[in-house]
């Protein structure tokens, strides 16, 4: 039975080659990663669908389904917001700028 | 029940660190979480390997959780202040846990983990040393947890409350979208259920909403608070959350956690699905 932590947060696919829609990307403030930001992501009705913490360098990933959605990070610093389109399976970049 | 007696702010826990009789536990499935940082003082609980038992699918038993207990330097009389990542979902599982067993005063610390990140409050790795106790549980209190027969008699009769995202709700995803996609042999949802994702109860932070704003959320969402309710999600612990909100946050009377959730429901030989994206593709 696998529980709801979630696996180690990578951007970069572990294999390009999936039938999972993955939404993924980095959080930034500037040029530098962020890392310890939570990381929601929101279907196109705004619902929380899922948060994550993002990796020491930032890093981020969600098994999403197809369709539009909003990745918000949240952190001490500040916070900020991107949305992206998941048309199909493969991994769907969008990297988000807090501040 | 008041919520003054179920959870405790970030301030008052920093107030509270060296209290005697208080003790905070971290509650979460990674526990890299807490090695990397927990509040000073903090015991770790393991969510996986400590409070499932690991041959048969159930948590540990009486014997067990004593054990587990006293070898954590808890004793019966302190008063535990769970707190974890997740937006306390493990944390909520186990304080539900903690009242199963019937340990008389635990609370949750209110936006847990993240809230006190977001404050920039010490988080340290130093362990702490706590002498073991002699921990006596209760018998559990099966009065708030159901069982899939009971859940199945449940349909259309009591309120059933799906705490999963909109998309695990319709079918469309099998699991949160933070993990991959395994899940139950079957998508959708038990019929007759109501879905209040337990992000509801949240805000952003993690803290929970006022009881006016809570009440009216289940309210406008068809809740029957004169009809006992049962909460699921997929492993028992978000619901664990919303389980929180309406018994111990609302006090509603008769409410159950169903730990079996999706897992268990979506893989059963016979029983009624509702699947709102498979009806749409057929």
């Amino acid at each position: 039975m696998s529980g709801c932590g979630a696996p180690e947060q990578t951007a970069t696919a572990v294999s390009e080659d999936t039938d999972q829609v993955i939404v993924a990307g980095r959080v930034r403030s500037g040029e530098q990663p962020v890392g310890n930001a939570f990381v929601r992501l929101l279907d196109s009705s705004g619902e929380f669908t899922a948060e994550v913490v993002s990796s020491a360098e930032g890093d981020f990933r969600f098994y999403a389904g197809e369709g539009t959605w909003t990745v918000r990070a949240l952190h001490r610093d500040g916070s900020g917001q991107s949305d992206v389109a998941a048309s199909g399976p493969g991994v769907h970049p969008v990297d988000v700028a807090v501040a | 029940m008041s919520r003054d007696e179920v959870l405790v702010s970030t301030d008052w826990a920093e107030q509270n660190l060296n209290t005697d009789g208080v003790v905070f536990a971290e509650v979460d499935e990674d526990t890299t979480a807490y090695d990397n940082g927990h509040i000073p003082g903090a015991v770790k609980l393991d969510w996986r390997n400590e409070l499932q038992d690991h041959v048969r699918r159930d948590f540990v038993d009486r014997t067990g959780f004593s054990e587990l207990l006293s070898a954590k330097g808890i004793g019966n009389d302190d008063t535990v202040i769970l707190y974890g990542g997740n937006n306390n979902w493990f944390a909520a599982y186990a304080y539900w846990y903690f009242k199963l067993y019937g340990h008389s005063d635990v609370r949750l610390l209110d936006g847990g983990r993240k809230k006190w990140e977001l404050d920039g409050r010490e988080l340290t790795k130093e362990e702490p040393s706590r002498s073991a106790t002699k921990y006596v549980a209760q018998e559990p209190d099966r009065s708030i947890r159901a069982f899939r027969d009971e859940v199945v008699d449940a349909i259309d009769n009591q309120n059933l409350v799906d705490v999963r995202s909109p998309d695990e709700f319709s079918g469309k995803l099998v699991a949160p979208a933070h993990l991959p996609q395994e899940s139950a042999q079957r998508g959708g949802h038990i019929p007759s259920a109501i879905n209040v994702p337990w992000s509801k109860a949240a805000n952003e932070d993690g803290t929970f909403k006022s009881d006016d704003e809570l009440r009216k959320i289940y309210g406008e969402a068809g809740l029957d608070d004169s009809k006992d309710t049962i909460a699921y999600c997929r492993i028992g612990e978000r619901s664990s959350h919303t389980w929180f909100v309406l018994r111990e946050l609302l006090g509603h009377s008769n409410v159950k956690n169903y730990d079996g959730s999706w897992t268990e429901y979506g893989s059963l030989v016979g029983v009624p699905i509702e699947n709102p994206s498979e009806q749409q593709e057929a």
